[in-house]
């Protein structure tokens, strides 16, 4: 379970808005969260803290395939992504790097900028401790679940390699 | 149950037999590459995982495009990195500084064949579905996955099929009718989903075009994009050298496959168009736009650096001057493409209008170096993207079309329909 602030974004957040490109020079996900949505919300990185959420709109991480983009939320402490909506590829990123994410388009629309989440993955629950509105949400699939509680692509590569 | 190209594609890499939309398999990879943006991630997985070595050495391109050469000395240590996993791993296509921008190149080296299932950890690799591939872009670790594995998870997309009837307009061309779609569907039109384009237009159109339709489906948020190889896709194959232990596979869809979605254009309503910043879908036909005066024009990328898109940017400019406003930055997309600029006089034509030619690079496109813009300068480019901030600063605007409009734009100063400029005389504006 996690508990969380809700930073409120729109629809159509691309990977340039997360992590502009300029910065991609380094693979360092604290380096990285430096810039995270510096030109899109100046400030961003010293207003958001360990464990804070985002709540967006339609699709969110459009654009390009970097996967500097979840990570910079990552180095930022970003517990949680809830969106109506995921671009492909930083969905499998997210996925891969084990960042959570959930597609709820309720939740996403029914949280604030400042609204406390409390977010149990296993039950798929969203709970909106300011407002008390309870959301539910479609735990992943078998397959993704795997990958995702191996904590990434890498560690479920690791685990399989371990049994063979 | 018939099957489309797309799910024959990823079947042949999983074992056979049907597979369904929204099933989740793990892929064989024919190809797959990264850039010294996404591959230094990959890199670093690869190494973290403890791997000792890749799964196929002549399976992987390593491509040095995006802020190259060198634009600082970050860049040059990304570079450097990825020069000496390649040279460690004995990868047999390093393509390094100069040698092109990867989605302009691998199809020109013989590298994505149809049939294949390429994976790119860049977003753009859905280019490779105008040659009849599955391509699709990838994030860093799964880069490093396939190149330890040879394999990627991927869940079957459900396919949308674009019927494109009629014969285009003058000055139309594949950045038009993807232009045109993205507009109509939006930028999630196509979200999760395969687009197969075809139709008499799509039969008819070049290779050239073929890749800048491809290119752009992950703007309207396809997983990728796929044309059934035909005659066009042959003649163009026979160009491209052969690859040892590549042989491709046509795949055509079957004529009872099922489609999320069946969506029809008529070529007749599509003139030449123009995206406004900040989404590919937000376009006007060019005609309908006056008085958008631009500060510079590029014409390059992975959408539109081809030697096509240069000949038309050169039969537009031969004779005229780029207005004194505007700076013209031109971008051959690989070696190849920029030799034969040179030897076709194109390069002559370009210098002489008053336009700069940068060596192949992404450069510009997504704000790397080679044409960056101030506060307040508005771009009007070939590329693919017009995000806020996408070449620049914040607060600069990007405008995307072909490279007619471009290169006609130039001369104006302002965007305009390529219809109003004569060769060899600035005084038709
Ligand atoms: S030219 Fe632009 S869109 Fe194409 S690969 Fe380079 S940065 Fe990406």
């Amino acid at each position: 379970m996690i508990t969380g602030k809700v930073h409120k974004f729109g629809d159509n957040i691309n990977t340039d808005d997360i992590i502009p490109a300029t910065y991609l020079v380094t693979t360092d996900e604290k380096e990285l969260s430096k810039h995270c949505f510096e030109t899109h919300s100046p400030g961003f990185n010293k207003k958001a803290e360990k464990g804070d959420v985002i709540a967006a709109g339609e699709n969110f991480g459009c654009g390009s395939s970097r996967e500097h983009a979840p990570r910079a939320l990552k180095g930022l402490g970003i517990s949680c992504v809830i969106a109506k909506s995921f671009a492909r590829i930083f969905c499998r990123n997210a996925i891969n790097i084990g960042l959570p994410i959930i597609e709820c388009p309720d939740a996403a629309d029914g949280m604030d900028e400042g609204n406390t989440v409390e977010i149990k993955f296993e039950e798929g629950m969203l709970y909106n401790k300011r407002t008390g509105d309870r959301y539910r949400f479609t735990p992943y699939p078998e397959f993704l679940h795997r990958i995702i509680s191996a904590g990434g692509l890498m560690k479920y590569a690791r685990r399989k390699a371990k049994n063979v | 149950m018939g099957l489309t190209i797309t799910q024959k594609i990823l079947s042949a890499h999983c074992g056979g037999g049907e597979i369904e939309p929204g099933a989740f398999i793990m892929a064989e990879v024919d190809f797959l590459l990264a850039n010294d943006i996404t591959a230094p991630l990959a890199i670093k997985e690869f190494e973290a995982f403890g791997a000792q070595k890749v799964f196929d050495t002549s399976r992987i391109a390593l491509v040095l495009d995006h802020f190259t050469p060198a634009r600082d000395i970050e860049s040059a240590q990304q570079c450097k990195l990825v020069r000496d996993f390649a040279r460690k791993h004995n990868i047999r296509y390093l393509f390094q500084e100069g040698k092109g921008i990867e989605h302009a190149l691998l199809p020109e080296e013989g590298l994505t064949l149809p049939g294949e299932l390429i994976i790119g950890a860049d977003s753009h690799t859905c280019t490779y579905g105008a040659v009849g591939a599955f391509s699709t872009g990838v994030g860093s670790t799964d880069a490093a996955f396939a190149m330890i594995e040879g394999k990627v998870w991927l869940k079957v997309p459900e396919s949308i099929k674009f019927i494109y009837h009629g014969e285009l307009n003058p000055w139309v061309s594949g950045k038009d009718l993807i232009l045109y779609t993205i507009g109509d569907i939006g930028v999630n039109g196509a979200g999760y989903c395969a687009m197969e384009l075809c139709g008499e237009v799509i039969e008819k159109l070049s290779m050239d075009s073929r890749f800048t339709m491809a290119n752009m489906a992950i703007e309207a948020g396809a997983k990728n994009c796929v044309i059934e190889p035909d005659t066009v896709t042959a003649e163009y194959l026979k160009e491209v050298p052969a690859v040892e232990g590549r042989y491709g596979l046509n795949c055509k869809s079957d004529v009872d496959a099922v489609y999320k979605q069946v969506i029809e254009y008529d070529a007749a309503e599509i003139h030449p168009q123009v995206a406004l910043p900040s989404s590919p879908a937000n376009v006007k036909p060019a005609s309908e736009l006056s008085s958008i005066n631009i500060d510079q024009v590029v014409i390059g990328s992975c959408t539109n650096g081809r030697i096509g898109d240069l000949r038309t940017a050169a039969e537009i400019l031969k004779g005229n001057k780029v207005h004194e406003y505007v700076r013209l930055i031109i971008i051959p997309g690989t070696e190849k493409i920029y030799l034969r600029a040179l030897r076709e006089g194109l390069v002559e034509t370009f210098i002489e209008a008053g336009g700069i030619v940068s060596p192949p690079t992404c450069g510009p496109c997504l704000g790397g170096h080679m044409g960056i813009l101030a506060k307040g300068e508005r771009v009007l480019a070939t590329t693919n993207r017009n995000f806020v901030g996408r070449m620049g600063h914040p607060e600069s605007e990007v405008y995307l079309c072909n490279p007619a409009v471009a290169a006609a734009s130039a001369i104006k100063g302002e965007i305009t329909h390529p219809e109003g400029i004569q060769r060899g005389s600035s005084l038709a504006l």
